[in-house]
């Protein structure tokens, strides 16, 4: 191994009411890839901003580049060349890739006399860091034109741009389609040869067997191991960071699919959506495969009525349905958990019952008028069969974990008593346990008759929850895999339209 | 419930202290005028702070009401003139202010046109309207009828602000209560979830328009029935004081929270603190000063108690 770059040694932080970590040892070398593993609230987050500067310990102590340091703000931390890439990119829109790469100060030494800005040599040397990643970027264009990839690259080249010695990664490929993350992880092999420390963290636990060195899993605020990836395994990681074994990671049950319940026929909308046509029946879960922008959600919200399709016609139970606005879908039974929890699944500041009556309010009114007991009811009874951990039903949502809020949101519509359920990306971000128990609750709903339609960047989720796979691409559907067929290699060559 | 009830139990403080003051020192304030005057001025500008507590929980703003006041009043009272009975002077004003009220929501729920833009139009342009069509003569003399409706008392309170109280009251009753009161939160604190919850949010947001200017209609009623004529320049920067009432009663101006009964005792407030300064022989002018000193107090005091200032510039909500 070489040269210790960063090291922290019984690192505690206390937060009112929650000790964030308790004595946590950490290191990271030279060109080294050290990911960062452990279910949300595990301390993770609280550790690198510790590194970064956001947060300062209680005790313990930082070396960094063989000193005892201290970083009392981010901006101390960035000046000494910590760089943190966060899961939702830090850019400026409407600014231009060029004007993105120099914000916030790090002008200084480019600025030839007084405070004017030398914009012919701040280009020059962003060209330089670019090309030195092997990658193209247009430097002129704004922001908001590029990809999630292509926004991903603008912040690494930051980083370079300000000579940084640690890169933290806060799950890098959340946004990103599967061949941008083989690319992501081509750049970051890139940098870890140029003596860049990386600390990794990521939620898939495969993303780390493919690129990390070695892994560090912190459980409850403690680091429970530090180990070369080489010497350990998936299930050994899930058990140190669940403190139990999950015995069955994808509880798929078997069914017999019913009668269609969903028939789409070609459906369309301009060139995002060319005559799709397919079929879910009763009791099954069709996955829906392909990469960012091939017309997934694009489908989702033409099915729930959010963006109406052009043509085409959708069936349920053999009954033509045209949707046109989300709550007629709703009254038609059809429910949608969308991509975004927290922006498009919940009134963060209602409380947790709030949010699970929030799709049935007139199912629970007399003449308008809500009935408060009726609706208490319902929503202890779905905070107990969805196990939703929570103080109460009158806790504001914002206060649950990433997992209890997305089982609210499943709730509410649950409550709906849908036909059809369509889920986009249902555990993103959500810890390994929640995860288990969205995957258990999923097949229990279908083993219920339900039809559920799973959209998911996850090839291991597609593949061990499906018992179909749609994959999708440019609009259209390049092909469908059964259960027992489907590998990932075969959904990215659909999904990519290489077939 | 301390910290839910919190800014209606202070406002409730700064009044009983402001009055409490006002009844030792000056005798002239205890009199029965002086307490029926300040009711009575709150009731209209209350209900009118109903309509817009909703629009600005709603997450929108409605900076017209002041002309809608107006030409309802104008109308109402050529309408008078003309010799039509109450009743139906009373009716042409709240459906006027339905009318105008819809006008503004329908443009801003399906035109999607920014309501603070819609408002500011239907404001500059019904005002415009007015004086053209006046050409800033007052609407007199008025029928013996026309002041019936603001000088019948009942149990020595005028009829407005018997009025007033109950459409506070049902007011309350509808938002905290009823479907459409909990869908006007949820698309206040998230538009995106409530229409992904099926709730019809282009639907919502007119309703909420046109209710206003239908309080409007009823709140010109309350206001205009205790004067002998109608003046052009009624209503002139109403939209002020009530928006100052909303805020300093507790309603989040991003919308997704708020009270109609802060309102009202804001309005309360601001009422007793205009009376407070012609007691105390203050000159008037300083009424303005301090309206604004009581947004800053309450908002500096939201800002402190949610910590929100602990957050950088821009970290809206």
């Amino acid at each position: 191994m070489a040269e210790p770059l960063l090291q922290l040694r019984g690192i505690t932080k206390q937060f009112p009411g929650v000790l964030a970590l308790d004595g946590v040892d950490f290191a990271l070398t030279t060109g080294e890839v050290h990911a960062l593993v452990g279910e949300n609230g595990a301390g993770k987050s609280t550790l690198i901003k510790i590194i970064s500067g956001v947060h300062q310990p209680d005790a313990g102590r930082i070396d960094y580049l063989g000193a005892p340091a201290t970083f009392p703000t981010p901006r101390a931390a960035a000046d000494r060349g910590i760089a943190v890439i966060y899961q939702e990119v830090a850019l400026f829109p409407d600014l231009s890739v060029l004007e993105n790469l120099y914000v916030g100060a790090y002008l200084r030494p480019l600025r030839t006399t007084g405070r004017r800005v030398d914009w012919a040599r701040m280009r020059a040397r962003a060209q330089e860091v670019v090309a030195s990643l092997g990658v193209e970027l247009d430097l002129g264009a704004p922001v908001h034109r590029l990809s999630a990839a292509q926004q991903q690259l603008v912040e690494i080249a930051r980083a370079l741009l300000r000579d940084a010695r640690v890169i933290i990664m806060d799950e890098p490929t959340g946004p990103l389609a599967q061949p941008d993350v083989e690319r992501l992880f081509s750049l970051i092999r890139q940098l870890r040869s140029r003596g860049v420390g990386i600390v990794y963290i990521s939620h898939r636990l495969e993303e780390i067997f493919a690129v990390a060195d070695r892994v560090t899993v912190l459980r409850d605020g403690r680091r429970i191991i530090t180990a070369p990836v080489a010497h350990t395994s998936r299930d050994a990681l899930i058990h140190d960071m669940v403190g139990r074994t999950l015995d069955a990671l994808y509880p798929k049950t078997a069914v017999n699919a019913g009668t269609p319940v969903l028939e789409v026929d070609a459906l369309g909308k301009d060139a995002a959506l060319a005559d799709v046509s397919f079929v879910l029946r009763r009791g099954e879960i069709v996955g829906l495969a392909g990469l960012v922008g091939s017309g997934r959600t694009t489908l989702a919200h033409a099915l729930f009525g959010i963006d109406p399709p052009e043509r085409g016609r959708v069936r349920l139970d053999g009954i033509d349905a045209r949707v046109s606005h989300p709550g007629q879908a709703r009254e038609l039974g059809i429910a949608y958990i969308p991509e975004e929890r927290q922006r498009q699944g919940l009134v963060l500041p209602f409380s947790v019952g709030e949010n699970l009556s929030l799709a049935i309010l007139r199912r629970l009114s007399r003449l308008g008028f809500v009935d408060h007991a009726r609706e208490a009811a319902v929503a202890r009874d779905f905070v107990r069969r969805l196990d939703i951990r929570t103080p109460g039903i009158n806790v504001p949502a914002a206060a649950l974990s990433g997992g209890n809020q997305q089982k609210v949101v499943v709730g509410k519509w649950l409550a709906a008593q849908p036909r059809v359920l369509i889920m986009d990306e249902p555990t993103r971000g959500v810890d390994v346990g929640a995860k288990a128990e969205i995957h258990r609750l999923m097949s229990e709903l279908a083993g219920r008759g339900l039809g559920i339609l799973l959209i998911s960047s996850e090839l291991p989720e597609l593949l061990g929850m499906s018992d179909r796979i749609l994959v999708m691409h440019r609009g259209r559907i390049t092909g469908e895999l059964r259960r027992d067929e489907a590998t990932q290699e075969k959904i990215m060559t659909l999904a990519t339209g290489a077939a | 419930m301390m910290m839910k009830w919190g800014r209606e139990l202070t406002i409730l403080a700064a009044l009983a202290l402001l009055a409490g003051y006002l009844s030792l020192t000056q005798p002239n304030f205890r009199d029965a005028f002086t307490l029926s005057t300040i009711l009575t001025n709150a009731a209209y500008v209350g209900v009118v702070g109903i309509g817009m507590t909703m629009v600005i929980v709603a997450g929108q703003i409605d900076i017209s009401v002041g002309s809608m006041l107006a030409v309802c009043a104008l109308i109402a009272g050529t309408l008078a003139r003309a010799g039509a009975p109450m009743f139906l002077v009373v009716l042409a004003s709240l459906a006027l202010g339905l009318g105008m009220g819809a006008l503004n929501g329908a443009l801003i729920a399906y035109l999607r046109i920014p309501s603070i833009i819609v408002t500011l139009a239907t404001l500059t342009a019904l005002r415009g309207a007015i004086v053209w069509w006046t050409k800033g003569y007052w609407v007199m003399p008025l029928p013996p009828g026309w002041k019936f409706l603001g000088t019948t008392h009942i149990l020595g309170l005028p009829l407005p602000v018997w009025i007033g109280w109950t459409a506070v009251l049902a007011a309350a009753y509808v938002l905290a209560h009823t479907i459409i009161g909990r869908e006007v939160y949820a698309l206040g604190s998230n538009p995106q979830a409530a229409r992904l919850a099926g709730i019809d949010t282009a639907r919502v947001t007119f309703w909420v328009f046109a209710l206003s200017g239908l309080l409007v209609g009823l709140a010109t009623m309350l206001h205009v029935t205790r004067f002998s004529m109608v003046q052009t320049q009624e209503g002139l920067g109403l939209e002020f004081l009530v928006i100052t009432a909303v805020v300093v009663g507790g309603t989040n101006i991003f919308g997704g929270s708020g009270t109609v009964a802060g309102t009202y005792l804001g309005v309360l407030l601001l009422t007793v603190t205009s009376s407070a300064l012609t007691f105390l022989g203050i000159s008037a002018t300083w009424d303005q000063a301090i309206r604004g000193a009581f947004i800053l107090v309450a908002v500096t005091a939201d800002i402190v108690r949610t910590g929100r200032w602990r957050q950088p510039v821009g970290w809206a909500r």
